[in-house]
């Protein structure tokens, strides 16, 4: 099936369907993700490695995703099965590659290159396949800037919390200790102009949990989250919508602006407070996740 | 005292009201304390079979149980046990339904103790065996209304009744539960109601015989003929468990909701509705979501009907449901809520259903149900697995379907790898005809009955397609089925609310 990347999309929601389950991948696209993330890393028993990479082969052969973007979670190349699950899955047909363990801008230079062998091999435009890589390490929050810059290919950063907390020798808790991750792979995202993706939240019975921590990430700008159980999707699409309140001040400025212009002058203003740019590019945004919520797939 | 013989000859049936004389029918005072008459002069005989020959039942006559007890049911196998020993034989067992607990009936049909069942559902090895061809003649699988009904029209005689009841007086005021004590056992007792109304004779078991007047009642003394105290009617914890948990099947929460919103599209969401969900984890689920949005548009509901769970007693509870109507209580915290709260009201299965008389079903805006197969005309099967077997309970499926006013069948587009959306079922036990809405998690379809419905559907975003593209998409998943081997041979008979046959379940053919 042909895929090809895009940067510039609705990324709420990214869902994780382990590689090696067939049921959860037929069932992965009616949840109503914006993207579905089959895993051959984590989810995946070392002895389950080579079927996993099948069945996903396989599934992006003949699935029908809709308009979802269908993202492949990798071994890592140190493992010797990162370049296996790339040569299966290329070809086959993938939006996006996700590495894990991104520790450097070399690790993504290292994939890239793998992927436009296989490209090339395959007689796939160069360029095809996207990337995004997920930072689970010190070392890697450290070099967020680095790795978010490495390649026109990411199309974001994400932060991968467990590894990143045990490398800190600490744990999950109320977010404190991650505070500092986040914000660097949120700043280091949006000096390279690219998606920043939020950890998993593992407590799926603990709903309260989960949406203060969607708050907080929506609060530091993320413009998503990653999801291991598609009961959480829905209340992080809710998080997402925006107060009616805020909208129809969005659609003020909107028309404020279209009338300023229509006056010839480039300054408008509303209920006494003067808008500028910044003011303008937040209503647009606004309005554009409005709608773009508001658009109904049918499965 | 003078009496004016012609006026009083003018009185209708004159004669007939005082051919006996005065006082000639009433007994002679007592002067003992009601305590002390209570527990001489009551119904309670000591052993089963001494009620049993009371009755008069012989053989080749009806005998029927209630199915109150569900799985943890022990009167069905003690009290044919006890009439196996007794000699009887060519009995008809007519069971509001019948579990897995009954496999023994099998050795009392080869045995020729039974050779007609009538029941709503069969599982486990019963209905593996009579699937195989255990019996001659066919089993009548009616749903609770239709049974309601036949009972009451004389259809379906019932010789005696063996109810079972854990709390019942010595007169035979029995109840599923006690105001005495914490006892709930099984909560609401409605479908034994219509077999004590119109069985010649009522025998009630009961391990617990309480002090006089045992009310509430769900069955009332004057319905009572003979009472059997016994050590044992049933496991409590096969009769019942603590609550009925949400469903944490991300499918069946998903469709769950998809359901809601369809209600709500619909226009049966609204300030006073009435509703009934069906047993099955997004049926059962869709409550929550109706929740939330009666919470969001600060509306209530008049009335919920049905089989009751712990989670719409918790609305009730949050004044969120006016009333209750209880023919059957799903779990502890339903059984509980019918003890405590006064507006949850017990009723038999007679009102709840039957198409002959004034039912609640009638009322009702709309009902969520499952399936186990729909097929391309709508037609909904409960009663037959994917491999021809019996394997569940018609229940009040169709009752409910034809009552509301809008019914929603929910199903998984796909089990494993069987699809549910097929080109005929297996056995047809609600028609098309009362089904206007198909959920699944793959997409909704609107019976082209009600085109009105798939507009406002559609005016409110959500996605309707054809039945036959679901279909389409389920064999695109998993392919199609090999068609189950049937033998020609009929082994149940499906009848309709109205008790017309509507489908006949034939024997597997053995591989």
């Amino acid at each position: 099936m042909e895929r090809r990347f895009t940067k510039d999309r609705l990324r709420r929601s990214m869902m994780f369907v382990p590689g090696n389950n067939p049921g959860m991948i037929s069932d992965a696209r009616i949840y109503g993700a914006d993207s579905i993330m089959l895993d051959l890393e984590d989810s995946v028993a070392y002895t389950e490695k080579d079927a996993a990479r099948l069945l996903v082969h396989n599934a992006l052969k003949t699935l029908d995703f809709g308009r979802k973007e269908v993202v492949v979670r990798i071994n890592d190349l140190a493992s010797g099965l990162g370049v296996l699950d790339l040569e299966a899955i290329i070809p086959a047909g993938v939006h996006v590659v996700r590495l894990p363990k991104t520790d450097s801008a070399q690790d993504v230079a290292d994939c890239e290159a793998e992927i436009a062998r296989i490209e090339r091999k395959h007689g796939i435009p160069e360029g095809t396949v996207g990337m995004m890589a997920a930072i689970e390490s010190a070392r890697g929050v450290l070099n967020a800037q680095s790795i978010a810059a490495a390649s026109d290919r990411l199309i974001g950063v994400a932060l991968g919390a467990e590894d990143y907390v045990t490398d800190l020798k600490t744990t999950r808790s109320d977010g404190t200790e991650l505070l500092f991750a986040r914000s660097m792979i949120l700043n280091a995202a949006r000096a390279a102009g690219i998606a920043a993706l939020d950890t998993v939240y593992s407590d799926v019975n603990n709903e309260e949990g989960f949406l203060a921590e969607v708050a907080l990430i929506r609060k530091l700008g993320f413009d998503g989250k990653s999801v291991i159980n598609p009961r959480q999707i829905e209340p992080l699409h809710r998080s997402f919508v925006p107060s009616e309140k805020d909208l129809k001040k969005a659609y003020a400025v909107m028309e404020a602006i279209r009338e300023a212009n229509a006056r010839g002058s480039g300054v408008a203003s509303l209920n006494g407070k003067m808008i500028d740019k910044p003011v303008v590019t937040r209503a647009r945004r606004l309005i554009a996740l409005a709608e773009a919520v508001e658009e109904v797939e049918e499965v | 005292m003078t009496m004016d013989k012609n006026a009083i000859e003018r009185i209708p049936h004159i004669g007939e009201i005082c051919h006996r004389g005065p006082f000639a029918g009433v007994p002679e005072k007592r002067t003992a304390t009601f305590q002390d008459r209570s527990w001489r002069q009551n119904k309670v005989v000591e052993s089963l079979e001494e009620a049993i020959r009371r009755t008069g039942l012989q053989s080749g006559m009806t005998i029927s149980f209630h199915h109150h007890f569900r799985n943890g049911d022990h009167v069905v196998n003690q009290v044919l046990d006890t009439l196996a020993r007794m000699g009887f034989r060519d009995l008809t067992l007519a069971a509001s339904s019948l579990a897995a607990v009954h496999a023994p009936l099998i050795d009392h049909i080869q045995n020729g103790v039974i050779t007609h069942i009538e029941t709503s559902g069969l599982r486990g090895e019963l209905a593996e065996a009579v699937s195989r061809g255990l019996m001659d003649c066919p089993v009548v699988f009616r749903s609770h209304g239709g049974r309601a009904a036949a009972i009451r029209s004389g259809e379906l005689p019932i010789d005696v009744a063996f109810l079972g009841a854990p709390s019942c007086d010595p007169y035979g005021n029995a109840n599923g539960y006690s105001r005495d004590d914490s006892l709930l056992a099984c909560g609401s007792m409605g479908y034994a109601r219509t077999d004590a109304k119109y069985a010649r004779q009522v025998v009630i078991l009961t391990n617990h015989l309480v002090r006089y007047p045992n009310a509430p009642w769900a069955i009332p003394e004057y319905d009572v003929d003979y009472i059997v105290p016994m050590d044992d009617i049933g496991d409590p914890k096969g009769i019942m468990s603590g609550a009925t948990r949400y469903t944490k099947n991300p499918k069946e929460l998903l469709i769950a909701q998809t359901a809601a919103r369809v209600i709500d599209a619909a226009g049966y969401l609204y300030d006073g509705f009435s509703m009934q969900m069906g047993s099955g984890g997004a049926s059962l689920a869709t409550a929550r979501f109706i929740r939330e949005r009666m919470l969001e548009k600060d509306i209530r509901c008049r009335f919920a009907l049905g089989g009751i769970t712990g989670q719409i007693t918790a609305m009730h509870e949050e004044g969120l449901i006016d009333r209750i109507l209880d023919v059957q209580s799903f779990d502890l915290d339903a059984a509980l809520s019918l003890k405590n709260n006064r507006f949850h009201h017990q009723i038999g299965a007679t009102y709840y259903a039957s198409f002959l008389s004034a039912a609640a079903v009638d009322q009702l805006d709309f009902v969520v149900l499952s399936a186990l197969e729909i097929d391309t005309d709508f037609n909904v099967n409960v009663l037959t697995g994917s491999d021809g077997v019996i394997r569940g309970a018609i229940g009040g499926h169709p009752d409910a379907a034809a009552g509301a006013s809008l019914s929603v069948v929910v199903a998984p587009l796909t089990r494993g790898r069987i699809p549910s959306i097929i080109d005929r079922v297996n056995t047809v036990v609600t028609p098309g005809a009362v089904v206007d809405v198909v959920v699944t998690d793959q997409g909704v379809a609107v019976n082209p009955r009600r085109p009105e419905l798939a507009e406002r559907l559609r005016a409110a975003g959500i996605p309707v397609g054809t039945i036959q593209r679901l279909k389409e998409k389920a064999e695109t998943l998993v392919g199609r089925p090999d068609p189950i081997r049937y033998t020609d041979r009929v082994v149940g008979v499906v009848l309709y609310r109205d008790n017309t046959i509507i489908d006949t379940v034939r024997q597997i053919a053995e591989p």
